[in-house]
């Protein structure tokens, strides 16, 4: 990266931070449900991630979600956090939910080669209450 | 910079080397490790590129006056320069984007080529997707059938399985001179004396192998030989598809429209001949003087002193990185392979890896590096693949010694996750 491009677009130094790591160490919403009524697994093609999400659904809300699956800090920290986002949302508000959203919650500057890291496990959500 | 006769490539040269490429002066900090993905690129090809728009900018072959006269000579001196640089007639050499496309140019042309009874494509488990795809379309198509040649424990190439497995009923055997993973260096010569004698032909990748050892097609003896400019010092945007003439000159053009034609008439064309029949529309010219510079450059430092020096320097790398604690590297050791490391690091994704190395300023590869077969039969595809740092001469054993410091310390971060 040339010296113009560090000035704007600073390469970010949390992505590593402490409490990432941390949650990476122990994630939090880790595991399966007993009563799950949608289910997907997303795969990163580019880094070979695999996240499978479980979610329960009642009345067009999710009343609780879980993931399980194997990948790098940027996504498995936003599995960690993006379960807990969630709980409670409605189905509709989680299809308006997007890239920044998520980086807003990751509180996070994913550069753009990770952004697909990042994503995969709301992409999941989302697929599976397509199903 | 060019070498005198005596004069070998070393540490202090390489420093030296360094300031042939622009890129480093605009990133000091810069520690390129990733060359197998793309080279960096010489002022002088950068200049003879720019020096061709400004000076000699005109539709090769179209139109009749002297500037469009002068772009044809050099395009035709840059197809020359091709020739003798991997020791071939200059009408074998077809120019094309880059070597998926030159794959992609022979899988469409080549069946017409395949003797009767033969219902076979044999591959490898180290092909790069360039390498496996377009063959995989060219068996759907005709109903051929794909078989790969396993690798050993060593990551090297199963010679017992290829005997196995490259008989008769193969009518076509592509591989890679050296695997853009592996770093292996397949015994090409060897390997193509067999295809022969089981009356197959050859398709050799040299993407990995053309910057990095002097390649002659006549005394390898392949049918076919594929490479891009990018990775040896040239542009983007072109690259070669080598093939014997006698091949050549039977296969039929896939891409049809102006450039490519001797006579047009309302119902039918005559074809030009090879190569011209092969490259439609209006050719990459500015690429390819690039890319002829490109060779002249690595002429000028010579294939045998860069081979030498690129050796020394994975030798170094491959000392330096088994001593750090939880290195797993995937090469099958300096002299039987070239300029290619892949690693992994115990517990650690290999994004997470490469992510932090750039926070150091280092720049390697990770993931599946474009061979998802080859990650798989490694066991690597639920681990996220694999960390690939590649030399380029410029490279020098301090950039080596940043890859294991910084290695050092980002094992250090994850301490307690592993």
């Amino acid at each position: 990266m040339n010296k113009k491009q560090q000035e704007h677009e600073p390469i970010p130094e949390d992505m590593y931070k402490e409490h990432m790591l941390e949650l990476y160490r122990s994630p939090s919403n880790f595991g399966v449900l007993k009563n799950f009524t949608h289910e997907s697994t997303e795969h990163n093609t580019v880094c070979g991630d695999e996240i499978t999400v479980q979610l329960e659904v009642e009345d067009e809300k999710i009343r609780d979600a879980k993931f399980s699956g194997s990948g790098c800090v940027v996504s498995m920290v936003s599995a960690s956090l993006l379960m807990d986002k969630v709980k409670g949302k409605s189905v509709s508000d989680i299809f308006e939910m997007n890239k920044e959203d998520v980086a807003k919650m990751m509180n996070i500057n994913v550069t753009p080669a990770r952004i697909k890291c990042a994503l995969l496990p709301l992409e999941a959500i989302k697929k599976a209450l397509r199903k | 910079m060019e070498l005198g006769v005596n004069m070998k490539l070393n540490n202090d040269e390489a420093k030296k080397l360094k300031k042939d490429f622009p890129i480093f002066r605009s990133n000091p900090e810069l520690i390129y490790l990733d060359s197998a993905a793309t080279s960096q690129k010489p002022k002088k090809v950068i200049d003879a590129i720019s020096q061709f728009y400004e000076n000699e900018n005109a539709n090769a072959g179209r139109s009749i006056h002297s500037l469009a006269e002068k772009s044809l000579v050099r395009y035709d001196e840059s197809r020359a320069t091709v020739a003798n640089f991997i020791n071939a007639e200059k009408n074998e050499i077809v120019f094309t984007k880059n070597a998926t496309d030159s794959f992609n140019l022979l899988a469409h042309a080549i069946f017409p080529l395949i003797s009767e009874g033969k219902d076979e494509i044999l591959l490898t488990e180290m092909e790069h997707h360039s390498n496996i795809v377009p063959w995989q379309e060219l068996a759907k198509r005709h109903g051929l059938k794909i078989k790969y040649v396993k690798i050993r424990d060593n990551y090297t190439l199963d010679l017992a399985d290829m005997k196995k497995k490259l008989t008769r009923k193969t009518a076509i055997f592509s591989l890679t001179y050296v695997s853009n993973v592996l770093g292996t260096a397949n015994p090409i010569k060897e390997i193509c004396e067999m295809i022969r004698r089981r009356g197959a032909l050859s398709v050799i990748d040299a993407s990995q192998a053309v910057a990095h050892t002097k390649i002659d097609v006549k005394r390898i003896d392949c049918d076919f030989l594929a490479f891009s400019s990018h990775k040896m010092y040239g542009p983007t945007g072109i690259g070669v598809l080598y093939g014997k003439k006698e091949f050549l000159d039977k296969m039929q053009p896939v891409s049809f429209g102006g450039g490519m034609i001797k006579k047009v008439g309302l119902d039918s064309t005559e074809f030009a001949d090879m190569p011209e029949k092969f490259e439609s529309g209006t050719q990459n010219i500015a690429d390819a003087v690039g890319l002829a510079e490109a060779i002249k450059y690595l002429e000028g430092l010579g294939l045998d002193n860069i081979k030498k020096w690129e050796t020394e320097l994975l030798a170094y790398a491959l000392r330096s990185l088994k001593e750090i604690e939880g290195v797993k590297v995937y090469n099958p050791g300096a002299e039987k392979s070239s300029s290619t490391i892949s690693f992994t690091l115990d517990g650690i994704h290999p994004h997470d890896v490469a992510e932090l190395l750039n926070k150091d300023g280092i720049a390697i590869r990770a993931g599946h590096m474009c061979a998802m077969p080859l990650i798989e039969s490694l066991g690597l595809t639920s681990k996220g693949g694999l960390c690939r740092a590649s030399f380029s001469f410029y490279n020098t054993f301090e950039d080596i010694d940043a890859l294991t410091k910084s290695l050092k310390k980002i094992n250090e971060k994850f301490k307690g996750i592993q």
